[in-house]
């Protein structure tokens, strides 16, 4: 009865804020007609997007453009393509030390590594757990819920919890302790901390691609199947033969959505290595944009400019190459 | 009820019953290996956040969180840890004064004389479980966690109630009416899904600090609040309300406004409820963009907070680790209730 009493007084109360809102926005309605309505309804989203959104895109091709420590556009000397040069002269571009901008091209390098590895990792991984997940197995919903679940955890909750995972005491040291395998630090070292930072990715995404993949298989028309069992096709002809060919739109999708967001991995290896360690071995290209802008109190914020429009610009054609696929497949 | 009952059918039910093929086994060691890998991190984390400091660095660690049992000593001003010793063949509990290299010094805790020496190699230490709930008081009580979780149960409600209403409104004008450059707005709109943060958070940083809401919680709330996941997915779903019903209510002389409020908003209640989960999800999880925005601890989120604390306290794991626990539970309890809607919604709208 209390409850019920609460949320009828909760009720009225909304009852009398919404009569407040309602006047200006009905008074508009009879001064312009209802033909106008659309557009104040859409008015809060707009200028949002405008200020926060475009305005930004607009900012960020000027700045690049720009040199100096200065804020504002006006304290800022027009520097035409300095910025650029910086970022790309480089004596032998495999060679991250002979480039002016060093860590810019150990960032890319690290970058192209980390998307390729875990691209691939992620891929299989989500494309074996999803062809599971798709047979009448006990228990798939759990085992769904399961895998999706990491997606959910913040990349600070993901990097810790991680961190302490691969602790000098920590539970993998325990493990191969047990086995007889001597303790590693595994984050102090270049090879292993790389290694990690690619299983973390890979254990806290994989379960997003795997919902996506699964949601293809499962609209996969069940007669083909019933036909291939008729002619008794082997079930590794019957996954070559039907499965992946009618999975490839949802394969070619999650295949440059996770290029797109592998680019642009930041956050959790930041936990996890402690700001890209050690060394520079983790140092990736949204951290070379983060540091040179807000790192440290060098503020470049044409430098930092510079290196977004030149990632915007790979993802970009990232996006594109996407749309297109996407066009072609409803076609 | 009555055949789903039976557990052993239930197990090893599979494409052809009756039958188990090695890939019914490759598949199952696959989910329950995934599985493990998945839980083994997050509860080795929350089993250490119930550690005491002393304990959580010990090598090689114990499953559970014991500590070892201290008891005052007559005699003694510090109380002194209990230790199980073989003396003379015989088992007796002992209470350790000091230790010098491999011998240590005892008493019996009972009857306290004069320290007897003991090989360490003779004794063990008298543990029991116990729960350091002082993990979890302390970040409350003496640092600023409190404050951390307040700014982010802030941000949270307030980004998402903002976000549900802009972008409700943003749908019901793109779903409900024609007018003029409707689809160019609906592309418009659209079209910034494309554009990651991580390509305009140097000028969006820029635009914040010229708006004045650097290092303010609004900083990090108004600039998420216009969602095209948000629009599109309120979109679709308004599209399925039958227009008759909107006509009725113009016949009857409902304002606009009205109509959206009272007939459109309550009919799209599912999918608010699904764009409400993710709003809190994004919100409560946000990082890289409150990391730009905020700079006095006074207005960190529990992310950036968790992060900040990870510099200070490097070797304090009890600490680092409850707080991590109290930031992932409320994920977790919304993770258990919602499943089903996060998992379709995902499927749905191919939306993270």
């Amino acid at each position: 009865m209390a409850a019920r009493s609460i949320s009828s007084l909760g009720d009225r109360l909304l009852d009398g804020v919404m009569s407040i809102v309602e006047a200006p926005i009905n008074g508009f309605e009879r001064l312009m007609g209802r033909k106008r309505m659309p557009y104040l309804f859409l008015a809060p989203n707009l200028v949002l997007f405008g200020i926060f959104t475009f305005l930004p895109i607009a900012i960020a091709v000027g700045y690049a453009f720009t040199g100096g420590t200065g804020l504002f556009v006006t304290e800022r000397p027009f520097v035409g393509f300095d910025n650029f040069r910086q970022l790309l002269s480089c004596e032998n571009y495999l060679e991250p030390g002979s480039c002016k901008e060093s860590l810019f091209w150990t960032a890319i390098w690290n970058t192209l590594w980390f998307v390729s590895f875990n691209v691939t990792a992620t891929l299989l991984v989500a494309l074996t757990t999803a062809l599971i997940l798709n047979r009448a197995i006990a228990g798939r919903g759990f085992f769904r819920a399961m895998f999706f679940y990491p997606v959910l955890l913040s990349p600070v909750v993901i990097g810790l919890i991680w961190k302490w995972f691969l602790d000098r005491n920590g539970l993998l040291n325990a493990f191969l302790q047990m086995l007889g395998v001597p303790p590693e630090i595994f984050l102090l070292e270049v090879g292993w901390s790389r290694f990690f930072v690619v299983v973390v990715s890979v254990w806290c995404h994989m379960g997003f691609y795997t919902l996506i993949l699964l949601a293809g298989l499962q609209a996969i028309p069940k007669d083909l199947y019933e036909a291939a069992s008729i002619d008794a096709a082997s079930p590794r002809r019957t996954l070559f033969r039907i499965t992946l060919p009618l999975l490839a739109p949802n394969l070619l999708v999650v295949l440059i959505l996770l290029m797109i967001r592998s680019v642009q991995i930041f956050d959790e290896a930041w936990v996890l290595t402690n700001g890209g360690g050690p060394g520079t071995a983790n140092s990736f290209i949204v951290q070379y944009i983060y540091q040179m802008a807000f790192g440290s109190d060098l503020r470049l914020f044409g430098l930092a400019s510079a290196a977004s429009v030149l990632m915007g610009l790979v993802l970009l054609c990232l996006t594109l190459v996407q749309l297109k696929l996407g066009k072609k497949m409803e076609s | 009820m009555a055949n789903g009952l039976n557990p052993i059918a239930f197990l090893t039910r599979t494409r052809r019953p009756g039958r188990i093929d090695i890939t019914d086994i490759l598949s199952w060691v696959w989910l329950i290996g995934g599985t493990l890998i998945v839980l083994i991190p997050v509860v080795w984390a929350g089993l250490s956040s119930l550690k005491p400091a002393a304990e959580i660095t010990r090598f090689p660690p114990s499953l559970l969180p014991h500590a070892a049992v201290q008891k005052s000593v007559p005699g003694f001003e510090q109380p002194l840890s209990l230790w199980n010793v073989t003396i003379d063949g015989q088992q007796k509990q002992m209470a350790m004064v000091r230790r010098i290299g491999l011998k240590a010094q005892m008493v019996d805790p009972d009857k306290p004389g004069p320290p007897i020496s003991v090989d360490v190699k003779e004794m063990t230490q008298v543990q029991r479980l116990t729960v350091a709930t002082e993990n979890f008081t302390d970040p409350l009580t003496r640092f600023d966690f409190l404050t951390f979780l307040k700014n982010s149960v802030f941000v949270t409600v307030v980004a998402t109630l903002m976000t549900l209403i802009v972008n409700a409104l943003a749908a019901f004008a793109l779903s409900k009416y024609k007018f003029r450059g409707e689809k160019a707005i609906f592309l418009l709109i659209i079209s910034t899904l494309m554009i990651p943060l991580t390509v305009i958070m140097v000028p969006a940083y820029l635009v914040v600090v010229g708006v004045g809401l650097v290092d303010n919680l609004w900083g990090i709330i108004i600039p998420t609040v216009a969602s095209p996941t948000g629009v599109f997915l309120l979109r679709q779903y308004m599209l399925t309300i039958p227009d008759e019903l909107i006509e009725a209510a113009r016949v009857d002389a409902a304002s606009e406004f009205r109509i959206f409020w009272r007939i459109v908003l309550p009919l799209t209640a599912p999918a608010l409820a699904v764009l409400a989960i993710f709003s809190v999800l994004w919100r409560w999880n946000d990082f890289l963009w409150p990391l730009i925005v905020l700079s006095s601890r006074d207005h960190f989120t529990l992310q950036v907070g968790l992060n900040s604390f990870q510099g200070e306290f490097s070797v304090q794991w009890n600490y680092i680790l409850a707080m991590t626990f109290l930031s992932l539970a409320p994920v977790t309890v919304v993770f258990l209730f919602l499943q089903k809607y996060i998992t379709t919604g995902i499927a749905g709208t191919g939306m993270k």
